[in-house]
Order: structure tokens, then sequence, then C-alpha cells
């Protein structure tokens, strides 16, 4: 593997909470506390875990969209964490993203011509030919009509509007692009062809994508390699074959459990690994592995111990005192459509 | 044949400033008792005005409703309010997709639920309470008694989902209409609050209208499905045939869009070209003909002239489509054998 082009060591983002008139520090929320992910050259990362796992936070402090509190991360080999926000500014060309929200995210007052090409002018870069000409190429690449340069955001579908932010976000050629629930908003059929475009421009643009969701299914899909976050730490990273074949830890399974199948045959057969209790609060995280008050494999080590991600196979990590077991089966066949279901289904049987 | 819900033709349009909105246009389907039915469609394809005018929750002054919703001897097409205020809550109850703002900030729990008690029953105080208590404790949540005199906000998102759904179900209806119940809710929790109301259906024998548009929820749950789009039912059938046995390219484009967690990543998805109709000026013939990819094997244009009828295909299995069956037959493995969908199509009819 090449070497990687972003990476992140030991991410930590911490909110504080104050009290009082003199806005005493008391705690702090720990949205993001150790997370360790890199990407390289034309790689999909995939970050997945529930509302309120700190992945979106994770995903704006890595572009330093939000100061993290602690961490390095590096660009090309380059440290960037220490960097002034003046000092970003040339790096934004690298570094892009993708917002969730297609009817928010755009200025509902520009065109989308001005919008594709404001990155031109922040940048106070001419490309070749213009940026019309630019912005215009870019539209027709995304599956715009060129024609309308000059249309407002409120005259396009939700489907569209997200061509519009992907083609702001590619259109000054960056090499990383952090995508924030790209498709969540959208339509089943048209989530579809947004995610087809997003590998399209991949492949054409040799772009390295952080893709941050929740929907199992699509990231999986999209992901080369998955990482999963629990309560703002990583509990376990790993191919994404891998991962959704040979989950190790105990709450990847639960969530990958949990997602239902297309498929009502599939879904007769299967167990589910039901998770008892609420998310613990960020601001007072539980002792020892954070996971312990919902897991199902919890012992007493669990409390006193934080488990450090280890690998356990090569390019499989995960932190966890009593990952599951392998499936014996070491080399599933995964033309047969069963077989990630089986898996699951396989899982030791638990309280419900 | 009548069963306990039954929807019939039912057509619902309302007057906006750009012109009438034909929400639901001819929409036939019906449920029994401890069934649940599954109307699954994109946003704009009328499955939730649907699901409203079951409730007759529709605005009387700007919607024009017609055809027939019976439930059990009820007719709630053109009852009047004070019937329909009968009804809701006893007979029929619905829950939201969003429970923090279907539940109201200012009071606790426990009174929401004391109140949507005593409207229909003539019970005091104490009684009410021991009953709300019982069913907080019945939809799974820890230490109820203590739970009731909380405010919404103090529970969490699956929480609240449960306290709706003890709601619902606090004058034992027949039926409860559930509108995207999961959809705002973490997988982990969808599969929860999925478990309890399955678990509660067996229980009370309570008819299920699901409406959602996450067809693993529905794989995983619903006994028949109707497939909505542009207004229309387009496909009509048991769960098996909906996902093993689709007739209709507009299920073929959904299925065959849907990233599957068993799938490797390497097959792209194949989606619907184009987006979803303006329910305005619709188009006269087809409404998924602008979008469908199958037209040219229809003779004479059919599809740009003609509103294709509800035809059953097999007992139990309806569609709205002109391709002939043999057609459907070829195009059908074709779409779904290059796609996800491989397999279970060949399984036996």
């Amino acid at each position: 593997m090449s070497d990687p082009i972003l990476r992140v060591t030991d991410l930590q983002k911490y909110f504080p909470i104050t009290k009082g008139l003199l806005r005493r520090h008391v705690g702090d929320v720990k949205a993001v506390d150790g997370v360790s992910v890199e990407v390289s050259e034309r790689e999909t990362l995939g970050l997945v875990g529930e509302s309120g796992c700190g992945k979106s936070t994770a995903g704006r402090a890595m572009l330093k969209l939000l100061e993290p509190t602690g961490g390095r991360i590096e660009f090309e080999g380059r440290d960037i964490t220490g960097l002034s926000r003046r000092q970003m500014v040339p790096l934004r060309r690298e570094i892009q993203m993708i917002f969730q929200d297609p009817y928010n995210s755009l200025n509902p007052r520009h065109t989308v011509g001005t919008i594709i090409g404001a990155p031109f002018d922040v940048q106070g870069v001419t490309p070749p030919g213009g940026v019309k000409a630019a912005v215009q190429n870019i539209m027709e690449r995304v599956g715009l009509n060129p024609e309308h340069y000059n249309r407002y955001p409120n005259e396009f579908s939700g489907g569209q509007r997200q061509r519009v932010g992907i083609a702001r976000a590619v259109v000054l050629r960056p090499k990383v692009i952090v995508a924030d629930e790209p498709v969540s908003a959208l339509d089943v059929s048209i989530q579809a062809q947004v995610v087809n475009l997003l590998e399209d421009i991949q492949d054409e643009f040799g772009l390295s994508y952080i893709v941050i969701a929740h929907d199992l299914s699509v990231v999986r899909h999209i992901s080369d390699r998955v990482a999963v976050m629990y309560l703002g730490h990583l509990v376990e990273t790993a191919s994404a074959d891998d991962l959704y074949l040979q989950p190790r830890h105990p709450y990847t399974t639960a969530l990958l459990s949990a997602v239902p199948t297309p498929d009502p045959d599939v879904e007769k057969r299967r167990a589910r690994i039901l998770l008892q209790g609420d998310l613990p609060s960020p601001s007072n995280p539980p002792s020892g592995c954070v996971f312990r008050t919902r897991c199902f494999k919890a012992q007493d080590r669990c409390a006193t111990e934080v488990p450090v991600l280890r690998e356990l196979a090569t390019g499989h990590t995960v932190a966890c005192h009593f990952p599951m077991e392998e499936v014996s089966a070491a080399v599933p066949t995964p033309h047969t459509r069963s077989a990630a279901a089986t898996d699951v289904s396989d899982s030791p049987h638990l309280p419900h | 044949m009548s069963r306990f819900l039954e929807v019939e033709d039912l057509k619902v349009s309302f007057t906006t400033e750009d012109g009438v909105v034909q929400a639901v246009d001819g929409v036939s389907f019906g449920v029994d008792k401890g069934e649940t039915i599954a109307i699954v469609g994109e946003s704009g394809s009328g499955k939730s005005v649907t699901s409203a005018s079951i409730m007759g929750l529709h605005n009387r002054r700007t919607t024009k409703i017609s055809g027939s919703i019976r439930l059990g001897d009820d007719e709630i097409v053109g009852s009047p309010d004070s019937r329909l205020r009968e009804l809701r809550g006893k007979r029929m109850a619905m829950i939201f997709q969003d429970p923090l703002s279907s539940l109201h900030p200012f009071f606790t729990i426990g009174k929401q639920l004391v109140e949507a008690l005593q409207v229909h029953n003539d019970l005091n105080k104490s009684d009410a309470r021991t009953k709300t208590v019982e069913m907080l404790d019945k939809v799974g949540i820890p230490n109820a008694a203590k739970r009731a005199g909380e405010y919404p906000h103090q529970l969490s998102g699956g929480m609240r989902q449960r306290v709706m759904i003890a709601m619902a179900l606090m004058n034992d209806p027949d039926l409860i209409i559930a509108d995207e119940p999961t959809t705002a809710l973490d997988v982990t929790v969808q599969a929860l609050i999925i478990d309890l109301l399955k678990t509660l259906q067996r229980e009370f024998g309570t008819a299920i209208v699901l409406i959602t548009h996450d067809l693993g929820v529905v794989a995983e749950t619903a006994d028949t499905v109707a497939v909505m789009y542009g207004g229309r039912v387009v496909e009509r059938g048991t769960v098996r045939d909906i996902f093993y046995r689709p007739q209709m390219p507009y299920t073929w484009g959904l299925l065959s869009s849907l990233p599957r967690l068993d799938d490797l990543r390497t097959a792209r998805l194949d989606p619907i070209p184009g987006s979803p109709p303006s329910l305005i000026n619709l188009p006269v013939g087809c409404v998924f003909r602008p979008r469908c990819q199958y037209h040219q094997f229809v003779d004479g244009g059919l599809c740009d002239t003609a509103r294709p009828p509800l035809d059953e295909v097999a007992k139990g299995h309806s569609i709205r489509c002109h391709l002939s069956a043999n057609e459907r037959e070829r195009l059908g493995t074709e779409r779904l054998n290059v796609t996800t969908v491989t397999s279970p199509l060949k399984e036996g009819a």
C-alpha cells in the first residue's frame, strides 16, 4: 500500500462544559477521544457509528473546520495540526468537504454557477479558459445541465442539489474529500444515482474519500475500509469485506445484526442482537471500555482497563478485551447471498 | 371478501397556488387484524397523505377526498368530526415519525397518556394512572412509575418512540398506522422498536399499516406490500411477491437501487434515472413512463396515452403496467439478474 495521503493520529476533540458567571471549566464532552485513521490515494474510508458517536465531529476536526483538542493530522506527510486558518487556505484546495443537507449547504441567494465557482474566488485562481467554462465543464461532469448555470438552488431537486455540492467540492481537483452523510437526505432511487456519481468521479479524478455515514449498507458498498466509532472512540477498523463478514468487536456485531436486509427469507432466518440501554453521556463516559454498559460480553476487566486497538488479523484492528471468535470458515464465500446473514445468526445467543 | 380496513379507490387532492395537487389517485388496499401492510414509496408518492386520510386528519376546507375507507362497520370518508373523534385513539391510532414534536413538551408523559385514556374511558385519575404505568412497563420503559413523571425532553429518542407506541395502544385500538416509525432512530434502536411492535401486534391482534421508504424494514415486518408512485399504487402483493417476483419496472428499479449489506462492493448500483414527478400536471398515461426504460416494449405508445389499470397478475398480486406477461418475465429476469436481487427471482412462483 502506498503512503497514506491523510493520516490522523490520536485525534481528540473536547467541548468544554462551563458553569456560572465566570464560565468555570467543570468538565468536557469528549466528542472524539483518540481516533486514528488514515486514507491512501484513491481509497475510500467509511466512518460509521450511531448518532452521537462523534463521527461528524471527527470528520470536521480532521479538516480543521473544528480546532482539534489533541492529536496529529498529517497531509501528504506534512503535519498540519498547528496551522492557522490563514495557513490552511492553500491546503483547502487539496481537501474538500461534501455536506449532508443539500438544502442548507447552498446559499439560496447565489446562482449555482456562483456557488460552484466560489472556490476559485476564495483561492484567487483563474482556471485556464475562465471560471465559467470550468464550472460548466464540471456541471456537465456531475450530471447537471450546464445551461442551468444561472439558476438558483431552489429550482433544483434534492438529488440535483447534492450534485451541485459535489461539483463545488471537486471543481478545484482536490485530493481528499470528506463527505458527511452525502446521500442520507435523498430518496432511494436518487441515492443510488449519487453513490454512482461519487464512485465515477473518484476514478476519474483519483480522489480519496472519507465517507461519514450511518447507513451501513451504503458504507459497505462505497468503502474499501471501514472504521467503526462508539462514544468518541474507534472500536474496530477493517477492510469492508472483513468487517461485514467477520466483525470482531461486539458493538460492530450488534450494529450489523440490526440492519434489516431487503430480503424476507433472510430476515426470517436471522437472529438479532438487541442492545439494551441507552448511549452513555460523552461528558461522563463509563470507566474502562466505553461500550461495556451495553455489551453482552462485558466482564470485570472491562470496567477497569481501557482496551487498546490491537491488530487481530492483517489490517483488522479491534479495541476489545474479549473479541468475537473468528468465524471458523475463515474464507467466506462472498458470492452466496446468505454468507453474511449466516454469520450473524451464528453469533452467541443473547439475553433478550 | 372484506377485510378489517378496506381502502377503495381513494382520491385526495389539494388546491394550492400552483394548481391542483392530485396527491392520491385511486388507491385501494386492505388489511386484516393481526396483519401488517407496508406502504412503500419515495417522498411525494402520496403514502403519508393516504395514512392521514385514513385517520381523517386532512384539512376539510382545502382537501377534496373521494372513494371509500371502511374500518369495520364505519365509513371514514364523509364521517362527521364527532364520529371521527370517537374512532381516533379508540379504534385506530397513529405513531408518527418524530416523537419529539408529537409529544407536548410542557406536560409529563404520564399526564399525556392519562389524557389519552380519559378521553375515551370513564376512568378516575388513579385508575388511569395505574393503567398508564402498566402500559409504559409493557412497552419496555424501565422504572415506569418514575418515568411517567418525566417530561419528553428527559427521554432518549428510542424511549420517546416507546411512549408514542404506549399512547397509541392505550385504548387497545384495532388499527395502528405507523408513519415512518423508525426513520429518526438509530439502527440498534430501530431493531428494538420493530421487535416491540411485532410482539405487541401478536398480543393484541392489531392491524398495522406501516408507511416507510426502507425496504429492509418492509422485508422484516410486512405481510403484504403496496408500492406507491406518483399518488398511485403501482404494485401490490405479498411480501414475497414484491421481493422475489416483482412485475413492475418501478419496483425493479427500487430493488436494484439498494446497496445491500450482504453484497460485495464490486456490484454497481443500478438506479432509476430522473426524479419523481410533480403531482401537479401528472403525465396522462403511466405515471412512471418518463423514468421507465422499457416503454419501447409496449406497442402503439400506450404508455403515453393510457393509464394502466391495476391488473391482477397472480392471486393477490396486482400491478399497473402495460408490458405483456412475456416481456415482464424476460425484462424482469434480465434487470434483476445483473444487479442485486438475482437468485430469489428464480424461485418457484
